[in-house]
């Protein structure tokens, strides 16, 4: 645990190193405000509540959370550190949760930032704060899912560019899984119901939606940290591979 | 303290290094040599536990590296070809964070840090980013590194390279002193490197032990060793030539004429007899001759290099 934190704090410390975490910051939080306020039409709705925050989350992300987890691994190959952190006397699965976490806290940091919203709507009117604060949970859970996808693709490949449009893409898919256009496909190749159905219990929005609501389901639960499970699992195994 | 049995690395359907095995104790400083791509790097590799093994097995300090990792990486120092660090960080924080990561606590981590930055010299850019550092920097501060936790075995992957000639110089000297307390394995294709610091020297060609021994017994592998030089003036060649054949255990003299009318004889022993500068000297004051110069030839590394990694000639002196 000890040499998880280390990690950690030294990643976390490299990402305020550089320009890249206050543009990143800056970006991400014009961007909930755009499409809160401009896209979702906050004030038109005339409700308060934070369901046109909270629903571009799963798109928003797809884009943001890859620029923060492209360089988690492809930078180590790239610069050669790797070779340092795997000689150290600790385990590789303590690296990647270390490497992993420090991401996940700076997305955590983020979404932080985004709390003037809650309490513009507190102070516009009577939210149910149910829903708030169950989405900002499944948000947080949903960027975690990214990034650990993220941090996967970019074990696979030194090149940073090649990490950040595989993850999108994949993100992507994991997004479109339960809309129609996908599940259309499905069933005109005539898939069974049955795949189709398990299809659209992958998309993330789908999970997402339920705790919008403020339904805080096991379920929903249980699929995100088995969708961060399985990335850190992988990139393991991607790691490990690379070297045998 | 490192001791490698048959140990087999693959890649794919090549074999990069092939049943290489070998040991170093306490107080040694091994040589590592070989032409590029013979494996050398590929094998600290697998000493440091970086890349797992396809065969064999490493045994560091008693620990298996593949079997307990964290024991053996304790005791373990590695600079990895061409000095990688978080080049993002300040110097300091670089080594605060390698010492942590080594385990150690508390005041402990300043006094290895300071400790550290005092044995490489790195005062003057201990707040500076690593990035901005110069070459001879960077390599300093990834060795400092690498000795930080004081480890009884180092893995150095071509220390000096990149360095001008006074920190080479230092360099050496610095390996030179810790390899009295600790086992060392130093990879290099610098041959006079091998002369100045290491006890011991390997060779490695095409992933396969060719040569392991002192760097005198390499010398004498060189077909210069043990010539004897001897140079005169004003004496005719043949009036040379008979002189020395008065020496019993002479085998070859070649005698070649310089452009100042001197003369430079290279001498030969018998198969089974042994000649040395000595008797040579005792022969020259005997007969009240004067001369210039008269040394034993100790060999060339290069000459030896060459003859035991390059293939074509090894086929030649077969044929």
């Amino acid at each position: 645990m000890r040499n998880t934190m280390i990690i950690a704090k030294r990643e976390l410390g490299s990402y305020f190193a550089s320009p890249v975490a206050y543009v990143f910051l800056v970006i991400f939080l014009l961007l909930t405000g755009f499409f809160t306020f401009m896209m979702g039409h906050f004030f038109l709705r005339n409700e308060a509540s934070l369901l046109s925050f909270f629903v571009w989350h799963p798109w928003l992300y797809m884009l943001l959370v890859p620029a923060v987890g492209m360089r988690l691994w492809s930078e180590e190959l790239r610069m050669g550190t790797v070779e340092l952190l795997f000689t150290m006397p600790i385990t590789p699965s303590q690296a990647i949760w270390g490497k992993f976490l420090a991401g996940w806290a700076f997305l955590g940091l983020a979404l932080l930032l985004t709390l003037p919203m809650v309490f513009t709507v507190y102070y516009l009117g009577e939210p149910d704060g149910g829903p708030i604060f169950t989405g900002y949970i499944g948000s947080f859970l949903m960027a975690g899912a990214y990034l650990a996808i993220s941090g996967m693709t970019s074990a696979c490949t030194r090149n940073q560019v090649i990490s950040f449009i595989t993850s999108v893409v994949i993100c992507l898919l994991l997004v479109l899984a339960g809309y129609p256009p996908v599940t259309n496909i499905l069933l005109k190749w005539g898939a069974p119901n049955s795949l189709v159905e398990f299809a659209a219990g992958l998309s993330i929005v789908f999970h997402f939606e339920s705790m919008q609501r403020g339904v805080l389901d096991l379920r929903d639960l249980v699929y995100f940290c088995s969708l961060i499970a399985f990335a850190i699992f992988t990139t393991g195994v991607v790691l490990k591979s690379r070297r045998a | 303290m490192i001791k490698t049995i048959e140990v087999q690395k693959s890649f794919g359907s090549s074999l990069a290094v092939d049943r290489v095995s070998f040991e170093v104790k306490k107080g040694e400083v091994l040589g590592f040599l070989g032409p590029n791509g013979a494996g050398k790097s590929t094998t600290m590799r697998m000493i440091t536990g970086f890349l797992p093994l396809s065969g064999g097995k490493i045994i560091i300090g008693g620990y298996d590296i593949e079997e307990q990792p964290l024991q053996a990486k304790r005791l373990m120092g590695y600079l990895p070809e061409n000095a990688p660090a978080y080049t993002d960080m300040p110097v300091l924080s670089f080594l605060q964070f390698i010492a942590k990561i080594r385990g150690l606590r508390g005041s402990d981590v300043d006094a290895a840090v300071e400790k550290a930055i005092a044995t490489c010299h790195l005062e003057k850019v201990r707040y500076q980013i690593i990035d901005t550092l110069s070459k001879g920097y960077l390599h300093r501060v990834c060795f400092a590194q690498a000795i930080l936790h004081d480890p009884p075995v180092l893995i150095l992957d071509e220390p000096t390279d990149g360095l001008d000639p006074n920190q080479k110089h230092e360099m050496r000297e610095l390996i030179k002193e810790m390899g009295k307390q600790k086992a060392i394995i130093v990879s290099t294709h610098i041959l006079e490197e091998v002369e100045a610091i290491c006890t011991r020297v390997i060779i490695i060609d095409q992933g396969k032990l060719v040569f392991n021994g002192s760097p005198d017994e390499l010398l004498a592998q060189s077909p210069q060793a043990g010539l004897v030089h001897l140079r005169v003036q004003g004496r005719k060649i043949e009036e040379l030539r008979t002189k020395l054949q008065e020496l019993p255990s002479l085998g070859n003299v070649s005698i070649n004429e310089g452009k100042d009318g001197s003369l430079t004889a290279t001498l030969t022993a018998k198969s089974d007899k042994k000649l040395s500068a000595a008797k040579v000297a005792k022969l020259m004051q005997e007969a009240n001759w004067d001369f210039d110069e008269l040394y034993t030839g100790k060999g060339r590394l290069d000459e030896v290099f060459r003859r035991i990694t390059s293939l074509d000639s090894a086929e030649e002196v077969k044929k």
